[in-house]
């Protein structure tokens, strides 16, 4: 909880904004996932998004599904991805990690049991993408418990109202999504977005990030003028994609070194 | 008036249903919630779905006494509601009319469907001809493989088959992609989801548009038989069918409500689609339910002989009536539910669906059990034609 808190109050205090970048864990392979954590981080991430790998990704597009069946092809479950971060927090302790995924595995641990797994293994936050607000409140309170941020999303579409009740619920940052469609669809309107994002932040008190359709530098650095933070995943997940394994590391920093100069290239102008 | 009020006013069945779903879909299920609230208080709407049922459907269906068959297990009557003599020859066309006739009230020129055998699908391609409707199918590569007929008919009516390549090819990923498509085109699309599951206010919509299945059965039975059957047995994938003939029954005090499942080659294999039966409590799909899940939470694949019983999920309110104990839930394997279809296409002259043959199946195990004046009446939810190519096979018969 407090690991996100300090990243933005650090950020804000040197004009910069949040990179988020997201990567499924387990993909192409449990080994990699925690050197591509480390890539990730040298690479110039703030916080990392962790996805769980799931059957039925219901809310994602081609690419982060096909990211999922490879993890559960080679057998990764829920419990595997805590460890993951357990590994990654014996050389790191500063940079969040962020959970994200869908509902079932979290239930088939037990919640209670899951929030107190993932707070000792050094896990910040918590999105569960098919826990809207109206479903979430007993998870959000017991992630609280445990010293978890509740990282809720909201869309184009979400009125007045939920947003509010988004923002009675959520702590460490808001995930908004850019346009209607999957994770991994194609463009982003960032003057629609520009629209929405300060009356979020002013109902809701909590920095936001902004995600979905965010493919390169250029994109990302319009994004950075108007967030706190831009969440790239479908485009890294790409780059794994058609790396070889022993290339994964190092083209992914190259892919996300090139978007985080983008972004302070805008906060330094 | 009803005892059995649910679900409540968020969609929860007790501790199941609800909207499971990301933030994304939110606003159009609330449109579909107003719209079809508004719709249900329309006697206009009302007439106009009374009408299409009895003129283009042909409803009501008849309730058919299997003489032959009660004389032959040697028990309790066995009484067939008749859903297999609706167009396109199944109950699902009661929803989808229903469902259809609403996208044309909300003005949603373009209709979305997951189809697992083919048989949601084809209802709803016939619905989309019917009113005009662009009309889009969503399919897993592996069922276009097992159901080609399926799949030329509804091209034949004008629809698109999208064919799925993600997971196990199979209705659940049929279900993920038409999802995925309604968020990304919801402004001019109407999602007809073909069973009672789904987020909120699915499973209730769909149970209302199949209830007419029970209502007109409390009326039937009445007339026939001067009162109500001493059970109700339906076959259970999803659970429209159940749903729909027994949820009129829900307050009837004295009528079992017997939903059977797939058990496939046997719940002991492992290989079944038996959800209530050997599943656990989670989320998918948008709603809370018993699911067939492992030990990490992540969904399985099923099996059963009927492609409309294979899914790995059940609707919420049937969770909620296992739960309560107002329903009881069985289950049949491929052998049995293959057995009743032979016993009712030579004994009654009635060729059965795979599905509608498991609710026989149950029937046959519990008539010999109960004296010659107890009443069962079997949801014959489905004709038999479309499963022709199963049962050769299974027959060793090559066409």
């Amino acid at each position: 909880m407090a690991r996100i808190k300090a990243v933005f109050e650090r950020l804000q205090a040197q004009g910069r904004k949040a990179l988020i970048p997201f990567i499924t864990a387990g993909d192409p392979d449990p080994r990699l996932t925690v050197p591509l954590l480390h890539a990730l981080v040298r690479a110039g991430a703030d916080i990392i998004e962790l996805g769980v790998p799931f059957s039925d990704p219901m809310a994602d597009g081609p690419t982060i599904q096909r990211a999922s069946e490879r993890a559960l092809a080679k057998g990764v479950s829920l419990r595997q991805v805590l460890m993951q971060v357990t590994d990654f927090r014996a050389d790191n302790q500063q940079t969040p990690i962020v959970l994200m995924g869908y509902a079932n595995p979290i239930e088939a641990m037990g919640v209670e049991a899951f929030a107190a797994a993932a707070c000792a293994a050094g896990v910040d936050g918590v999105l569960v993408v098919d826990y809207p607000p109206e479903e979430g409140v007993e998870f959000a309170q017991t992630l609280r418990r445990y010293a978890l941020d509740p990282i809720f999303l909201l869309a184009p579409t979400s009125s007045d109202a939920r947003i509010a009740q988004v923002g009675a619920l959520a702590s460490g940052y808001i995930y908004y999504v850019s346009l209607k469609g999957v994770t991994g669809s194609a463009s982003l309107d960032v003057a629609a977005v520009a629209a929405r994002i300060p009356e979020i932040r002013a109902r809701t008190g909590v920095p936001v990030g902004v995600g979905f359709g965010i493919r390169d530098a250029a994109t990302a650095a319009a994004v950075a003028e108007i967030a706190d933070a831009v969440v790239v995943g479908s485009r890294i997940i790409e780059e794994i994609e058609r790396s070889a394994s022993d290339k994964a590391c190092a083209n992914v920093i190259t892919l996300v070194a090139d978007i985080r100069r983008g972004m302070d290239g805008v906060a330094e102008a | 008036m009803h005892d059995h009020d649910l679900p409540d006013a968020s969609g929860h069945f007790g501790p199941y249903g609800g909207v499971f779903v990301a933030e994304t879909l939110i606003a159009a299920l609330d449109e579909l919630k107003e719209a079809y609230a508004a719709a249900q208080r329309d006697p206009e709407f009302i007439a106009e779905i009374d009408y299409e049922l009895k003129h283009y459907v042909g409803r009501p269906s008849p309730i058919y006494h299997a003489r032959h068959l009660s004389d032959v297990l040697g028990g309790a009557q066995i009484y067939l509601k008749r859903e297999d003599l609706n167009h396109t020859g199944a109950h699902k066309i009661n929803n989808c009319i229903g469902q259809a006739l609403l996208a044309r009230r909300m003005r949603k020129p373009r209709v979305i469907a997951e189809t697992g055998a083919g048989q949601h699908g084809v209802a709803t391609a016939t619905v989309a001809a019917r009113y005009g409707m662009e009309c889009v199918v969503y399919m897993g590569s592996e069922d276009i493989r097992r159901q080609a007929a399926n799949v030329y008919r509804m091209k034949l009516l004008g629809a698109s088959v999208v064919p799925v390549e993600s997971g196990s090819r199979t209705l659940k990923d049929a279900l993920n992609e038409a999802m995925r498509d309604w968020v990304t085109n919801v402004a001019e699309t109407f999602y007809i989801i073909g069973t009672v599951a789904g987020p909120h206010p699915y499973p209730m919509m769909v149970r209302d548009f199949q209830s007419v299945i029970g209502r007109e059965s409390i009326t039937q039975m009445q007339e026939q038989c001067g009162r109500q059957p001493d059970a109700v047995i339906a076959c259970v994938g999803g659970g429209s069918n159940a749903m729909g003939i027994f949820y009129p029954y829900i307050p009837v005090a004295g009528v079992r409500l017997i939903g059977v499942e797939a058990a496939g080659e046997g719940i002991e294999t492992g290989r079944h689609a038996a959800s209530l039966t050997a599943g656990r409590p989670g989320v998918l799909h948008g709603n809370r339910t018993y699911l067939l899940q492992d030990d990490n939470g992540q969904i399985i694949e099923t099996h059963s002989i009927s492609a409309g019983l294979d899914y790995p999920g059940v609707g919420p309110e049937h969770a909620w009536l296992k739960d309560s104990g107002r329903a009881e839930y069985v289950s049949v394997s491929d052998v049995e539910a293959l057995a009743a279809f032979h016993d009712l296409c030579r004994l009654e002259g009635i060729i059965p669906a795979l599905e509608s043959s498991h609710a026989l199946a149950y029937a046959a195990r519990l008539a010999p059990t109960l004296p010659k004046d107890k009443l069962l009446l079997v949801n014959l939810s489905g004709r038999g034609d479309k499963d022709m190519h199963t049962v050769a096979e299974k027959s060793g018969i090559k066409f």
